[in-house]
């Protein structure tokens, strides 16, 4: 029977969530044996946390896995789905992970599709969707060939538990250190040093609709209106308008407020990774058909420049 | 040191009406204004920063149509020293690593000490260029770099990881690195600058895919169709003039304990 393939993404001695999403999606695929490969330094420490959710565990320890490097995995795979000949290759589309698969793929002289948000088995292969122009548009891919390299989008498949026991398999990579021409040095965490919008019950998140930075205080003026903390999607925090730690997405923050307001804020996937657990969210985008929409809770199709000013009114006569 | 820049000409979509073209498999562009990949401007400037500080020759490579030519004038304008363009027309549909082994075709037989691109493209959020182009060259690579320290025969970087991590590594050189936006601030061209880059030749070169590795000759994954995604718990909207807008979200916002 074909086996698909489930890299173990892990950070700093702990399984990443993407890794339990990939084994679920991976178990409801239906087209083989689920097999996750675990490269650490020691894998039996973290393998009992996986067990439940494979058919099999392959067990790969090595000084050269402590740390997620392509390097030393990128030799290590191609190895292994050479002798284990699976008919697909989940990998997280992640930090990590797109810094491996597609050097992996270009190695194996194999099939890979990125940033992937459904898939199914076809007659031949998989059929794979994915999100383009940052969720405008779905693509659907065809990949015939085996192994398929799919690339797992991150907090898209909801992680269910399992009990599958599956056995642990030793698994001996080699010599996987020499020739190395990358070095891993170390992991630096940026510390918050103002506000952490992680503990805020309110928050205003500004997007690059805000055009410029002296619109800024308009909506600095509003969040304090309201008692709210002021938070941005990452292009306003590249422009230097607002400071990193506030940045809400996959690269800076998750946050779960009780309300948050998303003002000229597209949707990206990376950013709605961060706040989609608010209980209640408000969109103003002046594009109908912004993806934001679709996680909101109310929306208003309008110029944010406009639609701030009055409500801004509205508060002042509520308060008066 | 010589370093190349890899840059794309995409469309602006993020105010825009995407639709699918008579194609399937396209969108319609002609209403479209283009641009430069963002993140393939945050490249330009770390390499362009590299020339200030370490006497860097820069080149550009981009694979397009002729249009792209557009954001090769704009780097050239910045200070690059020379552009390339690859032609696209005989490509067909190609992913990232298909763009990626067209760039290696051309790449193989010149010398560079560092290749950058960005860590994405905007229009169709692949992420695959980079690492691809570097393991077909058989160079070591690093993506999502916002930090780049270059020393001699190696650079030390800072890639960034989810949640707020920084992963610092050390890359021999020649090597690739994806650059990640923010790390920089990107410039303008001057008057001046784009006054000179109107006179600068573009070499021309014509895109291949290059030699299919020997052994099996695999089916690379091929685009099917696009299409608009069906909008699933969609917001409820509150409509109305720009006031009654206003006066139903003050409302909502007091029942929601803001006000
Ligand atoms: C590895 C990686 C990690 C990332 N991490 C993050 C992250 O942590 N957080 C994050 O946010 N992004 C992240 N991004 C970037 C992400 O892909 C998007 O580019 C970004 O979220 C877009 O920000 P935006 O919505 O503000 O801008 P855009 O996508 O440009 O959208 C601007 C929106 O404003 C609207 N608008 C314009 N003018 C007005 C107006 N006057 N009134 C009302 N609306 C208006 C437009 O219709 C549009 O919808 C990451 C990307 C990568 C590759």
């Amino acid at each position: 029977m074909s086996s698909i393939l489930v890299l173990v993404e892990h950070r700093q001695g702990a399984v990443r969530d993407v890794t339990f999403e990939m084994l679920t999606a991976a178990r409801k695929l239906g087209a083989g044996s689920v097999e996750a490969v675990l490269m650490a330094e020691n894998c039996d420490v973290l393998a009992p946390s996986i067990t439940p959710h494979a058919n099999k565990v392959v067990c790969v320890s090595g000084p050269a896995f402590k740390e997620f490097s392509y390097e030393p995995y990128q030799k290590a795979l191609v190895k292994l789905i050479g002798e284990k000949k699976p008919s697909a290759v989940l990998i997280a589309n992640s930090a990590f992970g797109t810094d491996l698969g597609p050097s992996l793929a270009v190695a194996l002289n194999a099939g890979l599709v990125s940033d992937a948000v459904a898939f199914t088995e076809a007659d031949s292969g998989f059929s794979v969707s994915r999100g383009m122009y940052a969720g405008k548009l779905v693509a659907d891919w065809a990949m015939p060939s085996e192994p398929a390299i799919i690339m797992v989008r991150q907090s898209n498949f909801k992680p269910e538990p399992a009990s599958l026991g599956g056995a642990v398999e030793k698994w001996d990579a080699g010599d996987v250190a020499s020739g190395a021409k990358t070095k891993f040095i170390s992991l630096e965490e940026v510390p918050t040093t103002g506000i952490d919008i992680a503990k805020a019950s309110i928050v205003v998140g500004i997007g690059r609709g805000i055009k410029e930075a002296k619109n800024m205080p308009l909506v600095q003026e509003f969040a304090q209106d309201i008692g709210a903390v002021l938070a941005a999607s990452r292009p306003v925090v590249d422009a230097g308008w607002l400071p990193k730690e506030v940045q809400v997405g996959s690269s800076g923050k998750t946050i779960k407020p009780k309300l948050y307001i998303a003002l000229g804020i597209s949707g990206a996937f990376q950013h709605i990774a961060g706040m989609k657990g608010a209980d209640t969210i408000i969109a103003v985008n002046k594009d109908p058909k912004a993806p934001i929409f679709s996680v909101a809770h109310y929306g208003i199709v309008d110029d944010l420049h406009k639609v701030v000013p009055a409500l801004r009114t509205k508060i002042k006569e509520m308060k008066s | 040191m010589e370093i190349a820049v890899c840059l794309k000409r995409v469309p602006d979509t993020a105010e825009a009406d995407v639709k699918v073209d008579a194609s399937g498999k396209d969108i319609v562009r002609d209403k479209l204004a283009f641009t430069i990949n963002e993140a393939d401007n945050y490249a330009l400037e770390e390499a362009l920063l590299a020339r200030e500080k370490h006497n860097a020759n820069v080149t550009l490579v981009s694979v397009g149509a002729k249009e792209s030519e557009e954001v090769l004038r704009m780097g050239l304008a910045k200070g690059a020293a020379a552009a390339a363009r690859i032609d696209s027309a005989s490509l067909g549909d190609t992913d990232g690593i298909g763009i990626a082994r067209v760039l290696a075709a051309w790449f193989r037989d010149k010398k560079f000490d560092l290749i950058f691109t960005g860590c994405i493209a905007s229009d169709d959020g692949n992420s695959q260029v980079g690492p691809a182009l570097a393991e077909l060259l058989g160079m070591p690579h690093a993506s999502y770099v916002t930090k780049l320290d270059i020393q001699a025969g190696k650079i030390t970087v800072k890639r960034e990881l989810e949640g707020g991590f920084l992963e610092v590594k050390e890359l021999s050189t020649p090597c690739v690195v994806t650059i990640q936006t923010g790390g920089n601030t990107p410039r303008y061209a001057s008057i001046m600058g784009i006054k000179r880059a109107g006179a600068k030749p573009i070499e021309q070169a014509v895109g291949k895919q290059g030699q299919p590795p020997a052994g099996t000759v695999p089916v690379f994954p091929h685009l099917i169709k696009v299409y608009v995604p069906e909008v699933v718990g969609a917001a409820q909207m509150i409509e109305g003039t720009l006031d009654e807008k206003a006066g139903k979200m003050a409302a909502l916002l007091k029942e929601k304990g803001a006000v």
